[in-house]
């Protein structure tokens, strides 16, 4: 199991948790990222921080430290 | 309320995601005839449009675009308050439509899971199913609306169909009774929802506006979305309300709740999210069928490009230079005819007046105060084209993707960057702007900021200093220095606003980091009709509400300029001269009224004279006396009671300094900067001594003075609006003139040792 910030720009993998109760946590859950779904990383913006996901279909940007709160698991 | 009593006017909420095409089928449903307001003591936007159906009379609240009913900020709280019928200035809502982005239907079906348990009349109208057709998707309308168990209605709010449908479920779904609901949630969490429903009730909570036949219902309703939210928003706006001061006891009870609920394998606020995206998946299951690999479309390969490395960098550089050059020179043009059209139309009408305070007034103070209010609609007006169309075709949200990396380094998020770049303009349409944040906080320090980016106006300001007294030397033979002296200025009120930004987020505007989670939506073409919108509101919004105090700044300015205007005491001393000219004029054109040469230069001794004359008026004024009496203070700034004056007439706006200068060197109110003026300010002064007053530290001083203050009525004028509280506006003018005010001095100082 790793987490989303540490995938490589192209990867899938499928949501296990997300860590914190937090606003953050609860607007991550909000958009779609709920346990078990796929999310892909379509790329990052030019300084390396957001990153552009994929998930339910539609295009979300989350920072690097938000998406280090979603454990996923590859494969 | 009021219109709540009236039987033949319907209160519909009109709430959805953003970025689904709200606004567009707001326009179209209420036509012209909407009214922008905020809600009564938040800076939340209000806007209700009138809509006319046969004999049905719609009321419809246009509510904040929101993801979610977890009143998690100030637009998500009205939102709640406004569907509970608690919310003040609007009618208890009688239905519900919200409107579902078919391209992205699942997280969009979140909200409509959220609306839905509050027991009103509700449709749903499907919205930019030719888009989900073009990405292979498929939606069965029919049985969608049958497991929802409210009307379903495809519309395309962009080219305005559906709407008769749409209206007639309107009017047949607030007619008939509300079927009861599925509630998604287990019955664990159930139970601990209704125990919290008895505890408000007995406490005779929440108070709620509803009347008519469906009191009971809809308070039962409302009571249980109260109780729910309180369980599952832990930290969220609830927390803040009235609620828990009444019931002390509410804090411990909602937390031994969540510890029952966490234990039952029900963690809050996780479980929110779970069981409604698992509701969603189940309505969805079988009618909502898309392609297994995403089809590839033109909005993504446009992505592609747009969000690239280099390329999506470039194009960003280029839209960005587009976008600030056209503030800039597109403005200028019409911003000369405003100023030239409304100072002929007072010239015109000062000739129909007697010399006098009436005929200074109309001339100066009421055409002059109405040319500063009017002279700023150019650039509002283009900045919100452009801000219109990036907005509407989705652009926005990739600007602050691209830029966030660099925002976040001062605290602040991509979002704030074309607020900020826009105040390099000019700060009022900058902070009109800020609209786009939603973090309070955030919107508050680029708010706060803005007025440090140099404007226009400040431009004017330092073009003049440094063509006067900064040689035209190039440095290593490849630097202008008057290049690098406009480059610092612009450099100082970049590195100052990261600086305050910075201090901002760490002390007075301190909190958790808001997430930047943000959609990025599908590019589409914006919609003209939106875009012309948008311009006209904002514009219209600028003059109702800053328009009067800038205008009210501009003729208390004027009078202080103006007044006690003791004419024979003034006078007195050019009285002599006047009356020979005068007589030397009628003799010349008597003897020889061909010899032109001569009445020129008589005519121009004259205008010379006149231009004496309005300088010793100013010197006597208000105006002239207050810069005599500050003097004292601006002196540690090397400046003379003359340029203290200058900058307190430039209080209505920043480029006003060139003009009262001017007229303090006896030239006349002068545009831009020009020869005699140059020449005066290189020649001028200390009164009775002929030590120079202005050196290049002086001249520095002021610039930085100038790049740091915040003296400039509209700005303040519109913070005020945009923040909805004079602390704002008064805590801005006061940091800053603070830190105008020594960065001067120490400008000043530390030059003065190298000269």
């Amino acid at each position: 199991m790793t987490v989303l910030s540490s995938l490589q720009i192209g990867q899938t993998a499928k949501v296990v948790t997300i860590a914190g109760e937090d606003e953050i946590s609860v607007r991550l859950m909000e958009m779609g990222l709920t346990p078990g779904v796929t999310v892909t990383i379509l790329g990052a913006a030019p300084l390396g921080d957001p990153l552009e996901l994929e998930v339910r279909g539609y295009r979300l940007s989350v920072r690097r430290v938000e998406a280090a709160r979603i454990e996923v698991q590859t494969g | 309320m009021s219109t709540a009593t009236v039987p033949s006017t319907l209160t519909v909420a009109l709430i959805g995601n953003p970025n689904t095409g709200k606004s567009t089928l707001f326009s179209h449903l209420a036509g012209v005839r909407q009214r922008v307001g905020n809600y009564p003591g938040v800076t939340v936007e209000k806007k209700v449009g009138q809509v006319q159906f046969g004999q049905q009379r719609f009321e419809l609240i246009d509510l904040p675009g929101t993801y979610s009913l977890a009143p998690r900020s100030l637009d998500e709280m009205v939102a709640v308050d406004v569907l509970l019928g608690r919310q003040a200035d609007v009618g208890a809502t009688q239905a519900v439509l919200c409107i579902v982005d078919a391209s992205n239907i699942e997280r969009n079906l979140y909200l409509v899971s959220q609306v839905l348990e509050m027991g009103l009349p509700t449709v749903v109208a499907l919205n930019m199913i030719d888009i989900a057709e073009g990405r292979g998707i498929k939606i069965d309308v029919a049985t969608l609306a049958t497991r929802l168990g409210v009307p379903v209605i495809a519309v395309q709010a962009n080219k305005g169909r559906g709407l008769l449908e749409l209206k007639n479920a309107l009017l047949t779904a607030a007619q008939s009774p509300v079927n009861v609901r599925e509630n998604p949630f287990p019955q664990a969490f159930q139970q601990e929802v209704a125990q919290l429903e008895r505890l408000l009730s007995t406490n005779q909570l929440p108070a709620s506006t509803a009347d008519g036949q469906t009191e009971q219902a809809a308070r039962d309703a409302a009571l249980r979305f109260l109780a729910e939210r309180l369980l599952l928003d832990s930290g969220g706006y609830l927390e803040t309300s009235e609620l828990f001061r009444h019931l002390p006891e509410l804090k411990t009870t909602l937390a031994t709740a969540r510890q029952r609920l966490k234990a039952a394998g029900l963690p809050v606020p996780a479980v929110e999210a779970m069981v409604r995206y698992d509701w969603v998946g189940r309505i969805v299951d079988g009618i909502v069928t898309k392609p297994r690999q995403r089809e590839v479309t033109s909005s993504d390969r446009l992505d592609r490009v747009l969000t690239h490395k280099w390329l999506g960098t470039l194009i960003f550089a280029l839209m960005m230079l587009l976008v600030f050059t056209s503030i800039f020179a597109i403005a200028k043009p019409p911003m000369d005819w405003i100023d030239g059209g409304i100072k002929a139309l007072g010239k015109w009408t000062g000739q129909r007046l007697a010399e006098g305070p009436l005929k200074s007034l109309v001339v100066d103070g009421i055409f002059g105060g109405v040319g500063s209010v009017l002279v700023f609609l150019p650039q509002i007006v283009i900045l919100f084209f452009f801000i219109a169309i990036l907005e509407d075709c989705g652009y926005m949200a990739r600007a602050a993707y691209l830029m966030d990396r660099l925002m976040s380094r001062v605290g602040l998020s991509g979002k704030s960057f074309i607020p900020l770049l826009s105040s390099f303009a000019c700060a009022i349409p900058g902070i009109m702007a800020t609209r786009v944040i939603e973090n309070r906080r955030d919107r508050l320090t680029t708010i706060l900021v803005a007025p440090l980016m140099s404007c226009a106006a400040k431009l004017s300001v330092y073009m003049l200093l440094i063509d006067t007294f900064i040689p035209a030397t190039v440095l290593g033979g490849c630097l202008p220095l008057q290049g690098l002296v406009l480059f610092a200025m612009y450099g100082l009120g970049i590195i100052v606003a990261a600086a305050v930004a910075m201090l901002l987020k760490r002390t007075l505007l301190r909190g958790a980091t808001p997430p930047f989670v943000m959609e990025l939506p599908s590019y589409k073409w914006p919609s003209a009709a939106l875009v012309l919108h948008r311009m006209v509101e904002r514009g219209w919004a600028f003059i109702q509400r800053a328009g009067t105090v800038i205008f009210a700044v501009s003729v208390l300015v004027w009078a202080a300029g103006y007044y006690p205007h003791h004419s024979a005491e003034v006078e007195a001393p050019f009285a002599l001269r006047k009356e020979a000219l005068e007589i030397r004029q009628i003799e010349l054109q008597r003897i020889s009224p061909d010899d032109h040469e001569q009445l020129d230069t008589v005519a121009k001794e004259l205008e010379t004279l006149e231009k004496q004359i309005d300088g010793a008026y100013l010197q006597q004024s208000y105006l002239g006396r207050a810069g005599h009496f500050i003097e004292p203070a601006v002196k540690p700034l090397g400046w003379d009671w003359r340029i203290g004056a200058a900058a307190i007439a430039s209080f209505p706006a920043r480029e006003v300094v060139i003009g009262t200068l001017g007229v303090i060197y006896n030239l006349g109110d002068v545009k831009d900067e020009t020869e005699p003026l140059k020449d005066k300010l290189r020649d001028a002064t200390w009164d009775g001594t002929d030590r120079k007053v202005y050196n290049i530290p002086v001249a520095l001083s002021i610039m930085v003075f100038f790049s740091l203050c915040a003296q400039c009525a509209g700005t303040l004028a519109v913070i005020r609006r945009e923040t909805n509280s004079w602390r704002w506006p008064a805590f801005t003018f006061a940091y800053m003139t603070v830190l105008a005010y020594f960065a001067a001095m120490a400008t000043y100082h530390l030059g003065m040792l190298f000269v």
